[in-house]
């Protein structure tokens, strides 16, 4: 974990046992946001009903603090990419992200997310979102089950405990250099255009003899 | 009867706790106005600024005007939801009923078949531009 402690860990352990609570600015900021992902309200395919049962009672998204799924990207942290994107939906996704306030987190669900799953020939059916937009957990399953989405929150909690506030490592959404909007593709003649976001993936070139 | 002494000013309390009402809601806010101008960099856009449009590009403006008509349907449709509450008793209850509530739900059927029978005649269920 990159996150640096300005308290030794030995120390705190000590005094805690004590009875008293030691912590910083940027320990006490990084848990009110972990402990809140607000995820947008958004499904696309079948993951889409594996994640609405993560939020209802057997799996109860609500002990992670996640369970305020938002319809409007304005309130939302967290973008959870649930099920296949098309060609025609790609673009909406990616505007949808653009528009989501800074910080924000983006879930590729499920193998269609990640690669296009068993679609990934189609025509239609892009192969990863994240040629599009940045994906900070990926969960593998076809659909992954309500366990697997509440792991990925897990992991993404300990990826928002890790992020630095000050420094050269701090947080992406603190660095006024890193882009928060990323280019929303058009549907061409062919096929999208641009086929991937060039600051975050290039499309490998094909050899021909 | 004694008088609680202890208190200076029985309004004292309400003011502090209009002051606690202002302020709570006031702090988070400030703190979170802080963080913004100091701390994290605004990062405004394009599409970030945009009207929110479920990720489509917003066509028009806003602010769109409903008919008037619309609100004749609206007022139609809900009278005759109502009678479909009242119905459904009528229904359950019908062979035990005795012969006046059975008018009685006759009476109210017709008046209201009557008022179909005048919007329908009158054009109000047909729509026009």
């Amino acid at each position: 974990m990159e996150n640096r402690p300005q308290i030794d860990e030995k120390l705190k352990n000590e005094v805690s046992k004590q009875g008293i609570v030691v912590t910083s600015l940027q320990e006490i900021y990084n848990w009110g946001r972990r402990s809140s992902i607000w995820p947008m309200q958004f499904g696309l395919a079948c993951c889409a009903i594996e994640m609405i049962a993560a939020a209802a009672a057997r799996y109860d998204m609500a002990r992670f603090g996640s369970e305020v799924f938002r319809s409007s990207p304005r309130q939302a942290d967290l973008m959870i990419v649930a099920g296949t994107v098309t060609k025609k939906m790609a673009p909406l996704v990616v505007r949808l992200y653009n528009q989501m306030a800074d910080p924000k987190y983006v879930i590729a669900m499920g193998a269609c997310a990640i690669s296009g799953g068993p679609f990934k020939d189609g025509y239609n059916v892009l192969k990863g979102i994240d040629r599009y937009i940045p994906v900070d957990v990926y969960i593998s399953g076809c659909p992954p089950r309500p366990e697997a989405l509440l792991h990925a929150l897990i992991e993404l909690q300990h990826k928002i405990d890790g992020q630095q506030l000050t420094g050269p490592s701090r947080a992406e959404f603190l660095d006024p250099e890193q882009p928060s909007e990323f280019p929303i593709p058009a549907l061409g003649k062919h096929d999208l255009e641009p086929p991937a976001n060039t600051a975050l993936f290039r499309p490998p070139s094909i050899q021909r003899d | 009867m004694p008088v609680d002494t202890n208190i200076a000013d029985p309004y004292l309390f309400l003011i502090v706790f209009i002051g606690v009402a202002v302020a709570f809601p006031l702090i988070p806010l400030a703190l979170a106005w802080l963080w913004r101008r100091f701390l994290q960099p605004p990062k405004p856009g394009e599409s970030k600024n945009a009207i929110y449009e479920c990720g489509l590009e917003s066509s028009g403006p806003a602010r769109v005007q409903f008919r008037a008509r619309y609100h004749l349907y609206c007022i139609i449709f809900l009278i005759f939801d109502v009678e479909a509450i009242f119905l459904v008793p009528f229904a359950v209850a019908f062979t035990g009923l005795p012969v006046g509530a059975f008018v009685a739900i006759l009476v109210f059927l017709v008046l209201l078949v009557e008022g179909l029978v005048w919007a329908w005649s009158n054009g109000c269920l047909s729509w026009r531009n």
